[in-house]
């Protein structure tokens, strides 16, 4: 692997979702380069576009013109089953609203990812690191969001991905279990070295960050890189 | 229930499937009772009339039933010998059968007994008996008879009892030493009735020697019974039996076995019951499919986000489709297994029923692994279609769309507001308004799901109304008499004054029957032309529905199904061989068919019948209305006439009707409307479920800004409410449909039904379906006001 080439190249990246009537332009030409082991956060308000560019990158949407590269790889020209085998394994997602499955407890919602991986981390091993290791038998609806959130965070990492997408993993969290999150997150990106990149709104997240790219009206409106990092346990909003 | 499945190595997603089917087990229930319902109707019609069959041949073959019967005047026992030479005869059983009339102890009025010799100190070499208790009758002991069992039973007569007959005119008493059952007479009905009648009818058999002497055929015999050869061509056996009887031994026609009296009866029965087996049970089964289709769909539906998440964790679509297809197979395997179990339940009591009402001294059950297999097949055929196209749906969307809460449906103001009544809708009502015309599929679906549910009731309850007017126009509209009286031979015009004198008889109309068989091409049919009057009144020709026919003069009336047998219509000459006194052929022009609901019937009025057979005024008995006061007085007259063979009591055939097959067909219905009843509660209570499910978010967001529990369940019942009621019609509409579908399926040569449906049927649907529905509410009700509003508004799942 070329360390220096990034893990992935945007290009020229459109997205226009017709809505009956009206066409809501998402994306309007986006070019961008995400370097491997990068943390990266994605700013911008509501309707910026952040969301649908964090999902073409995840193989969960396709652009309407442009082209995404994984790693050299045009990711445009895959189809379904080459982005399932992407996402399953070099992708791990973290939801706003968490997405975990009700009927599964902590562990067993690890389980359904490192069943289908080549090389998971024990769910265990995961959940311990996200600080949960006696809820592990628990069901969400009997958790907190915070848990619930970091439940989402190890069943995103258990597969080792390259490269972990969080759509608001705080959105729906207070502050101190926002924190929580973030430390998470953070261990992640530190102790096993995969690029992470988190969409937010909240500019105060933006400050853990390598590189914070803005987003408004589905275009690219600031590129900078931090050059001091504030730890997860400083950031206050 | 976590802690045991978490111990099993199962796969998450497995877990997964298991759980999400705990945690909807009434949903899951409901749609494998749906499912079952179908199954077991039909595991149960289908084994039922496989072990009828198997139990007829098994008892045919173990007694030995003959394939051909034939009567005749009289022939010497060297004839058997030249029946036996006939090509592809294997086996012949001559014998002495008599038609006596018999006097029974505590029965008011003859009854007719017909005795059949048995041979000395051997078993017959057709036709056996079963015997079910004592013994057979010893040779030389004349008075010895064994009875018949079902007569026996309805006089509480046992070996030790006896009964007396005029035999010959005279009066004589037979010791019954034996109870038996017979092949021939599993349907225990008299020659030329429709309507078995235990009581005043049975079957006895002697030994052969006392009874050839008492009918002076000693070294002869006057009934024959053939067994055939493998691959023995039964119409050349027929046509040579014939040619060897009908010249000078008065044959009588020999009948093959699927016209022998008490067969023709069961194979109709049988063929009956098959046909309404592949109807019936496609007809649920095909409903319950519908079902599961439409309450899978939107069960997967509600799983929406779930299926996001499994493919943003990687899960490939056909892996999530498995995964949700499994779902169904386990719901319909269960609805499977419930089904079957239920089926071979109820296929096993029917055919005991059967078993009892007709006269078999075996009852052999039996569910062939094909039925089976088939039910089941169907069942997860319907479960995996049913599941896959939803699953598919919620698949193949792509998984950022479906991450997405689903965009806010676009509401308009619904048509009933824009028509101004929109004035008179509360808030709540304009909700339910605006809901129903938001999704139109989803509501006309809900309304075709209750609609079908309530369409299997009409369906299967509507038989009653069908039987309930044919016995009426039977037995109210074309037999007016109270009494039918059967003469022991052909007597002169001056025997009806005989009976017209009798006490208590108010009017009397003879009427004239031959044996003839009626040929048309290479169409025939062995039957008997009764001759009436052209205007009785105590026994009408009717038309469907039911219109009184008059005779015309001279031309021959058929039942429609008689006609169709013979391939003849009206104008057809038909051609009559009479199989009484001298034979001869006669072409007789077919005047009218009537669309009759019993029997096989050919009329002709009583004096073109007289011209026909070149005789005077020969009547075989009378129609007799007579003064319900006096009937005792009459019925000890007509035992005294020894003229008289034997009476039919029209109340007492009523009876029997209702006793055998009325009583029958009650019951299958009953399985029928238990199984309509458990698919209409299904798919109600499914319903109001999932609508519960998919609008739980919507509702408790009423419930926080401040609505009240009633004003929030009312917009979802009210929904439901609005959906049954349109759906009630529309369900009848269906079912009426369904149920005209059915009619030809019902039809044999021994019954049609007319085709009416009464209010009632309705009512009792559109009851039950409404039942359904305020029961499914109550429940939903119940959920509702336990809606925990805090976690429903948290989590989006």
């Amino acid at each position: 692997m070329d360390e220096s080439a990034p893990i992935f190249s945007v290009r020229g990246l459109t997205k226009r979702y017709d809505m009956g009537a009206v066409q809501v332009h998402a994306l309007r030409g986006v070019d961008l380069d995400i370097a491997e082991g990068e943390f990266l956060v994605l700013l911008g308000h509501s309707g910026s576009g952040k969301s649908t560019l964090v999902n073409i990158l995840g193989g969960l949407d396709a652009p309407t013109s442009g082209q995404v590269f994984f790693r050299g790889l045009d990711m445009t020209a895959a189809d379904d089953a080459a982005l399932t085998a992407f996402r399953r394994r070099r992708v791990g997602f973290v939801f706003q609203f968490y997405n975990l499955i009700p009927s599964l407890t902590a562990r067993e919602n690890v389980d359904l990812v490192t069943e289908i991986s080549e090389s998971p981390l024990p769910a265990a091993d995961v959940l311990a690191m996200m600080g949960l290791a006696d809820r592990m038998d628990h069901f969400p609806a009997q958790m907190s969001g915070g848990e619930q959130q970091r439940i989402a965070i190890a069943r995103a990492v258990a597969k080792q991905p390259d490269v972990l997408l969080c759509d608001e993993p705080t959105g729906a969290l207070d502050i101190s279990t926002g924190v929580l999150v973030l430390e998470a997150l953070d261990a992640v990106h530190h102790q096993l070295g995969t690029t992470v990149v988190v969409i937010t709104h909240n500019a105060s997240i933006a400050t853990m960050a390598n590189r914070v790219v803005t987003l408004a009206d589905g275009r690219i409106s600031d590129d900078r890189r931090n050059a001091t990092h504030v730890a997860p346990s400083e950031i206050r909003w | 229930m976590v802690t045991g499945i978490s111990r099993w190595p199962m796969s998450a997603l497995n877990r997964k499937l298991v759980r999400d089917l705990w945690h909807v087990r009434g949903q899951v229930l409901a749609i494998a009772a749906v499912v079952g319902a179908g199954i077991a109707l039909y595991v149960a019609m289908l084994s039922t009339f496989d072990s009828l069959d198997l139990t007829l041949r098994t008892y045919y073959d173990r007694y030995r039933f003959g394939d051909v019967f034939v009567s005749l005047e009289r022939a010497p026992l060297a004839v058997a010998d030249e029946l036996v030479a006939i090509p592809g005869v294997a086996r012949v059983e001559t014998r002495v059968v008599a038609d006596v009339t018999l006097d029974v102890p505590g029965l008011d009025e003859p009854a007719a007994g017909r005795l059949i010799s048995f041979p000395a100190g051997s078993r017959p070499a057709l036709c056996d008996l079963f015997l079910r208790e004592g013994r057979l009758p010893e040779s030389g002991r004349p008075d010895e008879v064994v009875a018949s069992e079902g007569f026996a039973r309805a006089h509480g007569l046992h070996p030790g009892k006896s009964i007396r007959a005029v035999i010959n005119g005279r009066l004589r008493a037979l010791a019954i030493v034996g109870l038996a059952l017979s092949p021939e007479f599993i349907y225990p009905v008299r020659p030329g009735e429709i309507l078995p009648d235990e009581k005043r009818f049975g079957v006895f058999w002697m030994d052969r020697r006392a009874l050839a002497t008492a009918f002076s055929l000693d070294g002869a015999f006057n009934d024959a019974v053939l067994g055939l050869m493998r691959g023995a061509s039964e119409p050349d056996v027929l046509a040579r039996v014939d040619r060897l009887l009908e010249s000078g031994y008065g044959g009588l026609g020999a009948v093959p076995r699927s016209l022998q009296a008490s067969h023709w009866y069961l194979a109709n029965e049988l063929v009956q019951l098959r046909n309404s087996g592949a109807y019936v049970p496609v007809i649920f089964l095909g409903v319950a499919a519908f079902l599961l289709n439409v309450v899978l769909s939107r069960l997967v539906l509600v799983q929406r986000p779930q299926v996001a998440a499994l493919k943003a964790l990687g899960y490939s679509n056909r892996e999530v489709a498995w995964h949700y297809v499994k779902g169904s197979l386990a719901i319909a395997g269960l609805g499977a297994v419930l089904g079957v179990a239920a089926g071979a339940w109820f296929g096993w009591a029917m055919t005991r029923m059967y078993t009892l009402f007709f006269h078999f001294p075996i009852l052999l059950y039996r569910l062939q692994s094909p039925i089976v297999v088939r039910a089941v097949a169907l069942g997860l055929l319907a479960a995996a279609l049913g599941g896959l196209g939803a699953v598919w749906r919620a698949a193949r969307m792509a998984p950022a769309e479906a991450l997405r809460p689903e965009v806010p449906a676009r509401y308009s103001v619904s048509l009933a507001e824009r028509t101004g009544l929109g004035r008179f809708l509360t808030q709540p009502a304009r909700m339910i308004a605006r809901a129903l015309q938001r999704h139109p599929g989803r509501a006309a679906l809900s309304v075709l799901g209750i609609g079908l549910g309530t369409a299997l009731m009409v369906v299967g309850t509507f038989g009653l109304d069908s039987m309930d007017l044919m016995m009426d126009v039977q037995f109210n509209v074309a037999q007016r008499f109270d009494v039918m009286t059967t003469f022991v031979r052909p007597a002169s015009a001056g025997a009806l004054d005989e009976i017209r004198r009798l006490p208590g008889v108010i009017a009397a109309e003879p009427f004239r029957a031959v044996p003839v068989r009626l040929r048309n091409a290479h169409h025939s049919r062995h039957t008997a032309i009764t001759g009436v009057l052209p205007d009785a009144r105590l026994n009408r020709i009717i038309d469907s529905p039911a219109r009184v026919v008059d005779l015309p003069a001279g031309g021959l009336v058929l039942s429609a199904m008689l006609a169709r047998v013979l391939g003849a219509r009206p104008g057809d000459d038909v051609t009559v061989e009479v199989l009484e006194g001298p034979r001869r052929d006669v072409r007789v022009r077919l005047a009218n068919v009537v669309d009759e609901y019993m029997g096989m019937n050919a009329y002709l009025e009583l004096g073109a019948l007289h011209a026909l057979m070149r005789e005077g005024g020969t009547i075989s008995g009378a129609f007799l209305q007579v003064d319900q006061a006096r009937t005792r007085e009459l019925y000890a007259a007509l035992k005294a006439t020894p003229r008289v063979a034997g009476v039919l009591l029209k109340d007492a055939a009523l009876a029997s009707f209702n006793d055998t097959m009325a009583s029958m067909m009650r019951q299958m219905l009953s399985v029928y409307v238990l199984f309509a009843g458990i698919i209409a509660f299904g798919v109600v209570y499914n319903n109001a479920r999932i609508s519960l499910a998919e609008r739980s978010r919507e509702l408790a967001t009423l419930r926080v800004i401040g609505f009240s529990r009633g004003e929030v369940s009312y917009i979802l019942l009210g929904e439901i409410a609005v959906l049954t009621l349109i759906a009630l019609p529309v369900g009848c509409l269906m079912g009426y449909g369904m149920a005209a579908g059915m009619m030809s399926i019902l039809e044999t040569e021994l019954w049609r039904l007319p085709f009416v449906i009464l209010p009632r049927t309705y009512a009792f649907a559109v009851i039950t379906s409404t039942s359904a529905t305020l029961v499914s509410a109550l429940i939903v009700r119940r959920r509702l006001d336990r809606l925990d509003l805090v976690a429903v508004l948290k989590i989006r799942e």
